[in-house]
């Protein structure tokens, strides 16, 4: 079967956006160079801290999201919500909530030295891993629990009226779909914390945290040696590459065929009291870090300037802009992956790109035919969705491949095509990771700080950039109230997006 | 996506529109320069009372844009340029020379550069809190030989951060050969790197360390804005590394008596007088009644340590893999 031409046209687009700048580059610089001292070594500390950030979030995921699935509970769906909040926290706000909590005078050490404990330190590889968890653990929930949510009623209907014990149902129906789901999301994750950058700096104590996107950073900026940042680049896109093969080659096919629906089914016996206490950790884990932020700035809400509201609508627009453009390219891509694997590599590409790579080619590429700086707007848009794109196709694959093999042969029979396909059957069932795809990359937009700074001209501001200069310019107290704002916008955006998706999902 | 390209389309009308009138001056500045609380709106204000033109300051990574334009730039002048990177500024021969006399410049340090006109200056310094801080040290030297665990500080990263390079300098400037000795013993008591100034301040403010890689300045900054004098800035005899930030203008301006004009500004009483408060650091020109009575107070190093610019870029890549290799472990 061939692919639709949309799902074509997507992948070149994406391609082209991604591979174009890092030519331009590589044309500036007159060729690649080679690699400098500590490269190698950057190279090393980002795959292990990567590998082992990804394996603890999928790993302390899935009693979260197995407890998240089973029980029903007064609030559940805004714990929902508000448990993916550190995932679209932008990281310079984050890294100021984990030092708030778990920093040398934060909450956990206090409590520590009041009961006499030796104290921790968050500052070293492990405040790296820590912080990726704290930010990814979200996304891992998540991605699983709309797998728990996929499994179809009768299936576990059938295992109740077999009898089946707990471990039955974990070995039969669990674990099948554990092991569809788990490699997508820890690709995901993996590749977030391949490209970290400020959040292993600040925590990670030292030059033994370099990441490669530092590296790339430092031979752009202080070496000024375009061709050893392409290089870079480039190793960073194969790993990339490298390792969105390894999942695809461990992601198993879904066992069975589809069920009637996925009604509700029947209430899994006993747990209760450890999916409890799952939730009640889980819970105070993520959300304490952002009630310290939230603590600390709300006082000096009062004092920002006005320009802050400016900045704020700035980034809401770009944040819709962006958003737009990322279903636009995510739709298509992601109906046409289960039979073509090209479009879901397509649609992963841009994860791999250095944002300041790409920044620096969107610029030389576009600056013979205009001024870029009166671009900045379109082009942060743009690179916001590209950024966003390939986490809103990992969201929805899982449930175009639940299509692809449970309503194929259906809607052939039905002679169900084109639009008419895409209206009753495609997007009614994709609501749910559409709306939240959406919220990721309205949130993403937001936090965003990479592209904008090479195009803007300084008087047209984001949040995240109006949040550093107060910081810059020694006003921590309202740089703490900008990232309260950011931090409610963000989630505001998400959250409502989020909504739409799971409203108009017809299970 | 369609609305925003209109907007940014009306704004660029808008702008087309007012340079009609008068001519543009086109100035590219950093960051921090274009916010309401940086010195770019004053400057804005004061340099087009006189000029009869419009200052148009266009803020961001100035010379990685300088370099990715080349002579199809539209920049007329820039401001802000560090010392670390003068000398690829320089190489790309983009820049005139100002035409102005650095006789009158009141640096701590002798300035003859002809392209590269200092508007401001400052020293590093380690920043503590005396109310928390009961001992501080008195000298580089006692920073280094303190215990472990006498102090938690933040630095900045060299490879990103221009503090964080001029601090790779100061302590080459003390120690010389000794200094990856010297970074050794610093190493346990730097509690963590930061991409930025911002982030080690804001971890600073917070009482996450003790100490935090910054300038002499910064104290005025609490005190004057904050009404705040529990900061202060520990004064070592063995000298402070010298920080200054610069203006050029450019060969290939289309209005040179405008931007050579923007060059005098900068020297002018108008300007050098607003530094202190606008910039929280020293003006290149100290006159009676530029700083503030309290900016006045704050102690001054007796020493001050500079590398010229060839000496700098012939140290820097040494210098960073010897802090890399130290801190490492």
């Amino acid at each position: 079967m061939t692919a639709s031409p949309p799902a074509l046209i997507a992948a070149l687009l994406v391609a082209a956006a991604v591979l174009a700048p890092l030519a331009a580059v590589i044309a500036h610089a007159g060729g690649l160079s080679g690699l400098g001292p500590g490269d190698l070594s950057a190279l090393w500390f980002t795959l292990w801290q990567a590998a082992l950030s990804a394996a603890l979030s999928c790993l302390l995921a899935v009693p979260v999201a197995r407890a998240l699935a089973r029980r029903r509970f007064p609030g559940r769906g805004l714990l929902i919500s508000l448990m993916g909040a550190p995932f679209i926290l932008p990281t310079i706000v984050a890294a100021m909530g984990l030092v708030a909590v778990f920093g040398r005078r934060g909450t956990v050490n206090g409590v520590l030295d009041w009961l006499g404990l030796p104290g921790l330190s968050i500052y070293g590889a492990q405040g790296v891993i820590l912080a990726h968890v704290f930010l990814n653990l979200p996304l891992a929930v998540r991605m699983v629990l709309h797998g728990w949510q996929a499994l179809p009623a009768e299936r576990l209907r059938l295992a109740a009226s077999l009898g089946f014990a707990r471990a039955d149902i974990a070995r039969h129906i669990e674990r099948p779909m554990l092991r569809a789901v788990l490699p997508g999301a820890f690709l995901a994750i993996f590749l977030v914390c391949l490209t970290s950058f400020a959040i292993a700096l600040t925590l990670g104590g030292g030059p033994r945290a370099t990441t490669v996107e530092l590296a790339i950073y430092q031979a752009f900026r202080f070496d000024a040696d375009a061709g050893r940042a392409a290089v870079l680049a480039m190793v960073q896109i194969g790993v990339s590459l490298g390792a969105l093969a390894a999942s695809l080659a461990l992601t198993a096919p879904p066992a069975f065929g589809a069920g009637l629906d996925r009604a509700r089914g029947p209430s899994v016996p006993g747990g209760r009291i450890k999916d409890m206490l799952v939730l009640i950790a889980a819970t105070v884990f993520l959300l304490l870090p952002l009630l310290t932020i939230a603590a600390r700035g709300v006082p000096a809400l009062p004092d920002l300037p006005p320009s802050i509201l400016r900045a704020a609508g700035t980034s809401v627009l770009i944040a819709a802009g962006s958003t737009a453009v990322t279903l636009a390219l995510a739709l298509p891509l992601a109906l046409a992956a289960p039979r073509a694997r090209w479009a879901e590599a397509a649609g992963t590409l841009p994860m791999t790109a250095s944002s300041l790579v790409l920044g620096t080619g969107l610029f030389l590429i576009l600056r013979p035919f205009v001024n870029p700086v009166a671009l900045s707007l379109p082009v942060t848009l743009l690179a916001n969705a590209l950024m966003s794109l390939p986490f809103a196709l990992r969201l929805l694959l899982p449930e175009t491949r639940a299509l692809c093999a449970d309503y194929d042969r259906l809607a052939a029979s039905l002679g169900l095509r084109g639009i008419a396909r895409l209206r009753y059957l495609d997007l009614p069932r994709l609501a749910r990771p559409l709306g939240f795809a959406a919220g990721l990359a309205a949130a993403f937009s937001m936090g965003d700080l990479g592209v904008i700074t090479l195009f803007s001209d300084g008087h047209r501001q984001t949040l995240p950039l109006a949040l550093y200069q107060l910081m810059g310019a020694y006003r921590m107290d309202q740089a703490a109230a900008a990232a309260c704002v950011l931090m409610a916008l963000t989630f505001a955006l998400f959250w409502a997006l989020d909504r739409i998706g799971q409203h108009a999902d017809p299970g | 996506m369609k609305k925003t390209l209109m907007l940014a389309g009306c704004i660029l009308a808008a702008n087309t529109a007012f340079a009609a009138d008068k001519p543009v001056l086109t100035v590219y500045a950093p960051d921090y320069f274009t916010s309401e609380w940086g010195p770019g709106p004053k400057i804005e204000a004061g340099f087009e009372q006189i000029c009869d033109c419009d200052l148009k300051f266009v803020a961001g990574d100035v010379l990685p844009r300088i370099l990715l334009e080349g002579d199809r730039t539209e920049a007329d002048a820039v401001i802000g340029l560090t010392t670390d990177v003068m000398a690829r500024a320089r190489a790309t021969g983009l820049f005139a020379p100002h035409n102005e006399d650095t006789g009158r410049l009141t640096l701590p340090i002798t300035w003859t550069d002809d392209t590269f006109l200092p508007f401001n200056w400052g020293e590093t310094a380690f920043v503590y809190d005396k109310t928390r801080l009961k001992t501080p040290p008195k000298s580089f030297q006692e920073l280094l030989d303190a215990p472990d665990n006498a102090y938690k500080i933040a630095i900045q990263d060299p490879r990103s951060s221009i503090s964080g390079l001029a601090l790779l300098f100061w302590v080459k400037a003390i120690y010389g050969d000794q200094a990856g000795a010297a970074w050794e013993k610093l190493a346990p008591k730097i509690l963590t790197v930061t991409q930025d100034w911002s982030e080690s301040y804001g971890l600073f403010t917070d009482g996450e360390v003790d100490m935090v890689l910054s300038y002499t300045t910064s104290p005025a900054y609490h005190i004057i804005a904050e009404n705040d004098d529990t900061k202060v800035a520990a004064i070592f005899p063995e000298g402070h590394y010298f920080m200054t930030e610069t203006a050029a203008q450019l060969k290939g301006t289309k209005h040179p008596a405008l931007a050579q004009k923007f060059m005098d500004y900068i020297l002018s009483d108008a300007f050098q007088g607003m530094i202190a408060t606008a910039n929280w650091s020293y003006p290149a020109i100290e006159k009676p009644g530029f700083l503030p009575p309290a900016f006045a107070a704050l102690p001054r190093p007796a020493k001050t340590l500079f590398f010229t610019e060839d000496e700098a870029e012939a140290l820097r890549a040494a210098a960073t893999e010897e802090w890399r290799q130290a801190l490492r472990k």
